[in-house]
């Protein structure tokens, strides 16, 4: 069974100019043991969908719309307090800024202790033992345990909020833009760590970034997001390889790859749409190099195109060619 | 060919608070920002300056538009001494050499409009008013914003990060300078919309014979913008050389580790553990000897007692390291 | 559409200037903002007596009158030919509501105007070249916050002549340093942002940045500040002048709440004396404090939600 499954999430936020409809209508899932990509532009909707699983989003959100199921369960019709059991135990959250959520006044090991004694209920000496080894888990020095927040680098305070968010054993982790803020080598280390942690806990994970060469080093699935709307999922080889989406083709273009030899990089013109008001048919169309007729009148569906793959375009069905094009400069040029 | 811009024995430190400790040692601690650094662009060469945050990237950059005053070593620009600029020479200098910064929504005063930022260089070089909407369009079609009539009366924070990061490129470029500084000037950017500014900066280096140096901690980007490549780390360069050998075939511990760190956009890319563990150490106490000893996978005994120079290696490529 | 087509449309408006659009935000504002279209309002109103009050006022305030009978026209209650009534020595209470105002707006406006700009242009140097520029400034803004308010104007008052221009002179000595301050620690993060340091780089001199890129963007700040010092002045003009140091030939609301005191009109139960005046008074100061909170959301957007 799944961990988690969503579908048709719809997320407002409200603004004194009017509701914000920063997801609308997304649908994913994330399989026991994976670690699942959500990509997409800034503001595409990634860190609201991951609050919107977590429940702890700001007051002026409101779920609209949509099913939050994990392991079955309904997470939209818990009340309060059986949501707040199964957050750390059943999902925990590492937030976007979460290098400086650590408390600056407590000793980060306290701060776990603190976890691991209010919400898992262990005894002082059981709670430092339980904190030593997550420490190890995340590759820090126990020894470290001691200091304060400000003593580590962004590395490891990074590392310190993934060792809080394990601290109860959760079935999954979501973790918003981890490794963003930081250097290569030391987010390769905690892309390391991530990676460990997947293998040896069975560990499942959503990983909120907008760098698909994250993605292609860490992620079993992918789920590309643009302007509220899931507009791609599917096996990160396959998607980053095959993708059937024009603006997943773009991304790949978009991207420089120290592999390959530097070819032209090509950008996709124009600007995401105002969510408050967004284009009524497929929201990718204004920039789309592909847009035909009904595009911009009707909003294509999500629908399952190949093994484990789908794809919200209405010329899905022509991918093959539209891939092709895709790889010619020129397609993407604006008149 | 002459270079346009030289440094010798760059060096900038910085005071830090003194503990309590250090006043009654009286030690005056100094955050080792650039610590003696030699180099040299020709006109028309793209330099990146590759690094990781806090080795001393931006101040090298800032050093060289005169920006910051250099602790010890000189600088020259087209054979004369920055550090004695003054005056009539120093607004000539200004006139001739360009930054673009990280993030366009500070780099612009919020109160200009779009044609009023871009004239403000051209005020300032005392450039006659007449030939004012010809230059600035010109920049403006330079950086692929040629419907300038349409940006002119807008404000900042009307475009878009894209939009906006050509225009502080086109600010930059109206003066028609020979010399410009990059500071990560697409990191603040969507992936999207970076790759325009990335090839508007590949066109200008091809177009206007601009000597540039390209500032950035993503070594793709470096290298799609930057034949040449310098790495730093903790306020010297440790490699120098031609972008493709250093990813190729990098020469120093560090920039190996650094290549292999890359992610990759593809499904299959090498994950083998890096070389090296651990973070940067503190600025304000280096390790003794090569600053990357303590982090090295190959330190000998040497290491912590004599600094390395940087070496050649391969034509055109150097590296600071003991081995090899 | 494209440039060259429209030479017209391209230049011209580059004249637009920093202050044109300030003063423009300033505008719009009120229009979104019920407590500054109140504050406006108030200010607009008391503006307009003031500076038609000859017009307005039905009597020479410092007249005294006589009534048809040939008896003066002493603590008559309001009425057809004196709205508000007459005052003890028989002057009529409206016209000198009415002058008080012109008094009011002269020590207020005056005062905010030395007030901002000397607290902008120190507040400036002080905050752009720091040093010791900054250390010997804001050394005199200290000191000059270390007096006392009111024994001051006082003790000022009683050495020159008595005159409004006292409390002007009072009121700018020891409230610019508060304005100083403020803008001084605004200057310090506008010298940080990268816009300053392009207009360096692109050759602009310390006296471009200054007054072309620092200055308008503190200049909302300084007008806040303005309309405060205006409230203050007027405060203290009324105290002042209650207390009877200030200017006899002068009608102010402080004067006619002095001289409404000294006469007993209190235990005579004259409220038509004292409260028109004393209600001015914090009319006034209250349409500076809601100016000031509607445009406190411009400057610092933070309070909103
Ligand atoms: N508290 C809020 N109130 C109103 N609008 C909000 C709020 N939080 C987010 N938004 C808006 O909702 C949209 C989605 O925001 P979200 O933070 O989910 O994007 P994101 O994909 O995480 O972006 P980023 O990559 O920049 O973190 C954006 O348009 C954003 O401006
Ligand atoms: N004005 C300053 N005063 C004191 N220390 C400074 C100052 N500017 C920079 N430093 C210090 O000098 C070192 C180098 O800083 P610099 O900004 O040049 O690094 P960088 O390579 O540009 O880093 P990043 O990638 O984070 O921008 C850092 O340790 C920094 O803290
Ligand atoms: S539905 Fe049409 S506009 Fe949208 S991505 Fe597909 S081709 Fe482009
Ligand atoms: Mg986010
Ligand atoms: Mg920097």
């Amino acid at each position: 069974m799944d961990v988690l499954a969503v579908e048709g999430l719809k997320v407002d936020y409200r603004t004194p100019r009017g509701a914000i409809h920063a997801v609308d209508g997304a649908s994913f899932t994330v399989g026991a043991g994976q670690v699942v990509g959500l990509v997409g532009e800034s503001g595409c909707g990634k860190t609201t969908v991951a609050r919107a699983v977590t429940g702890v989003y700001p007051r002026n959100a409101s779920i609209v719309g949509g099913k939050i199921r994990f392991l079955g369960q309904d997470l939209l019709a818990l009340d309060a307090a059986a949501y707040r059991a199964l957050r750390w135990r059943g999902f925990a959250f590492v937030p976007q800024s979460a290098m400086n959520s650590l408390d600056p006044v407590y000793r980060v090991g306290d701060q776990l202790a603190e976890v691991l004694t209010e919400r898992g209920g262990l005894g002082a000496a059981d709670a430092a033992r339980r904190a030593s080894e997550l420490f190890e888990l995340v590759g820090l020095s126990p020894t470290r345990l001691v200091d304060y927040p400000h003593q580590f680098s962004g590395g490891m305070r990074q590392r310190a909020a993934i060792a809080l968010a394990l601290a109860l054993n959760p079935k999954l982790v979501i973790a918003d833009e981890p490794v963003t803020a930081l250097d290569v080598i030391i987010q390769r280390q905690v892309l390391d760590v991530i990676r460990e942690l997947q293998r040896r806990l069975g560990l499942s994970m959503i990983l909120v970034t907008h760098d698909i060469s994250v993605v292609a080093y860490v992620c079993d699935r992918v789920v590309v997001m643009y302007a509220g709307q899931v507009v791609e999922s599917g096996s990160a080889a396959a998607v980053l390889a095959r993708p059937f989406h024009p603006y997943t083709m773009g991304l790949n273009n978009a991207f420089p790859d120290l592999q390959s030899s530097a070819g032209l990089l090509v950008p996709i013109e124009g600007a995401p749409p105002d969510l408050a008001a967004p284009p009524g048919g497929c929201r990718f169309a204004p920039r789309c190099p592909f847009v035909q007729e009904r595009c911009r009148a009707e909003c294509p569906p999500l629908v399952p195109l190949a093994e484990g793959q789908s794809s919200a375009c209405w010329r899905a069905t022509e991918a093959e060619t539209l891939r092709a094009k895709s790889r010619d400069p020129k397609t993407w040029l604006r008149s | 060919m002459a270079a346009i811009v030289t440094a010798q024995g760059l060096s900038k430190h910085f005071p830090v608070t003194r503990r309590l400790g250090d006043v009654l040692a009286g030690r005056r601690p100094v955050v080792r920002a650039v610590d003696g650094i030699d180099l040299a662009i020709a006109p028309g060469e793209s330099v990146g300056l590759l690094g990781e945050s806090g080795c001393g990237k931006t101040t090298t950059g800032r050093l060289l538009l005169k920006l910051e005053t250099p602790s010890a070593g000189r600088i020259a620009f087209d054979g004369a001494d920055l550090g004695t600029l003054e005056g009539e020479a120093l607004r000539a200098f200004r006139r001739r050499a360009q930054l673009v910064f990280q993030n366009p929504y500070d780099a612009v005063n919020p109160r200009f409009t779009i044609l009023r930022a871009l004239a403000e260089p051209l005020i300032n070089a005392g450039i006659d008013r007449a030939e004012h909407e010809d230059r600035i369009q010109r920049a403006l079609a330079r950086v692929h914003l040629p419907e300038a009539a349409r940006f002119a009366h807008l404000y900042p924070h009307q475009l878009s990060g894209g939009q906006l990061q050509r225009v502080v490129l086109a600010r930059a470029l109206v003066l028609e300078p020979q010399f410009l500084v990059a500071d990560e000037p697409v990191s603040m950017l969507d992936v999207s919309v970076r790759a325009g500014v990335l090839n508007v900066m590949r066109e200008v280096r091809d177009t206007m014979n601009l000597a540039a140096v390209y500032i950035s901690h993503d070594l793709a980007l470096v290298r799609y913008v930057c034949a040449r490549t310098l790495v730093m780390y903790l306020g010297r360069v440790v490699e120098d050389g031609p972008t493709e050998s250093v990813v190729r075939d990098p020469q120093h511990p560090y920039t190996r580790a650094l290549v292999k760190a890359v992610p990759v956009p593809h499904v299959d890319q090498s994950r083998d553990p890096l070389p090296i563990s651990g973070g940067v150490p503190d600025a304000r106490d280096p390790p003794s000897g090569c600053r990357f000893r303590d982090r090295c996978p190959r330190a000998v005994a040497r290491c912590a007692e004599s600094e390395p120079e940087l070496r050649p290696r391969a034509p055109g490529h150097r590296s600071a390291c003991h081995l090899d | 559409m494209t440039a060259s087509s429209e030479p017209g449309a391209f230049l011209p408006k580059a004249e637009r200037r920093g202050l044109g659009r300030i003063l423009a935000d300033v505008l719009a504002k009120p229009a979104r903002d019920p407590f500054a279209l109140a504050g406006l309002s108030i200010y607009l109103v008391f503006v307009l007596v003031a500076l038609f009050a000859d017009q307005f006022a039905t009597h020479d305030p410092l007249q005294i009158l006589f009534q048809p009978n040939g008896r003066l026209a002493r603590n008559l209650p309001p009425g057809e030919t004196y709205w508000l009534g007459t005052t003890h020595s028989g002057r009529d209470i409206y016209s000198q509501l009415v002058y008080g105002a012109r008094a009011a707006l002269i020590v207020g406006v005056t005062a905010a105007m030395v007030v901002v700009a000397i607290g902008t242009l120190i507040g400036l140097l002080s905050g752009y070249f720091g040093g010791w520029v900054d250390a010997v400034l804001m050394r005199v803004a200290d000191t000059a916050l270390s007096i006392p308010f009111l024994p001051f104007v006082i003790v000022l008052t009683a050495f020159l002549k008595p005159s409004v221009w006292n409390v002007v002179l009072a009121v700018a000595i020891l409230l610019w340093p508060n304005t100083a301050r403020v803008i001084r620690s605004q200057v310090l993060t506008i010298r940080e942002r990268g816009y300053v340091e392009a207009a360096r780089v692109t050759g602009a001199g310390h006296g471009r940045i200054l007054f072309v890129h620092v200055a308008p963007n503190i200049l909302p700040l300084s007008f806040l500040y303005g309309s405060i010092a205006i409230g203050w002045a007027i405060l203290t003009e009324a105290a002042v002048s209650f207390l009877g140091f200030g200017d006899p030939r002068t009608v102010s609301w402080g004067y006619m709440l002095q001289d409404a005191f000294t006469s007993q009109a209190l235990s005579r139960g004259s409220w038509h004396w004292f409260v028109p005046p004393g209600l001015c008074i914090v009319v006034v100061v209250v349409a500076g404090f809601f100016l000031t909170r509607g445009y406190e959301e411009v400057l610092f957007p933070k309070l909103r939600d």
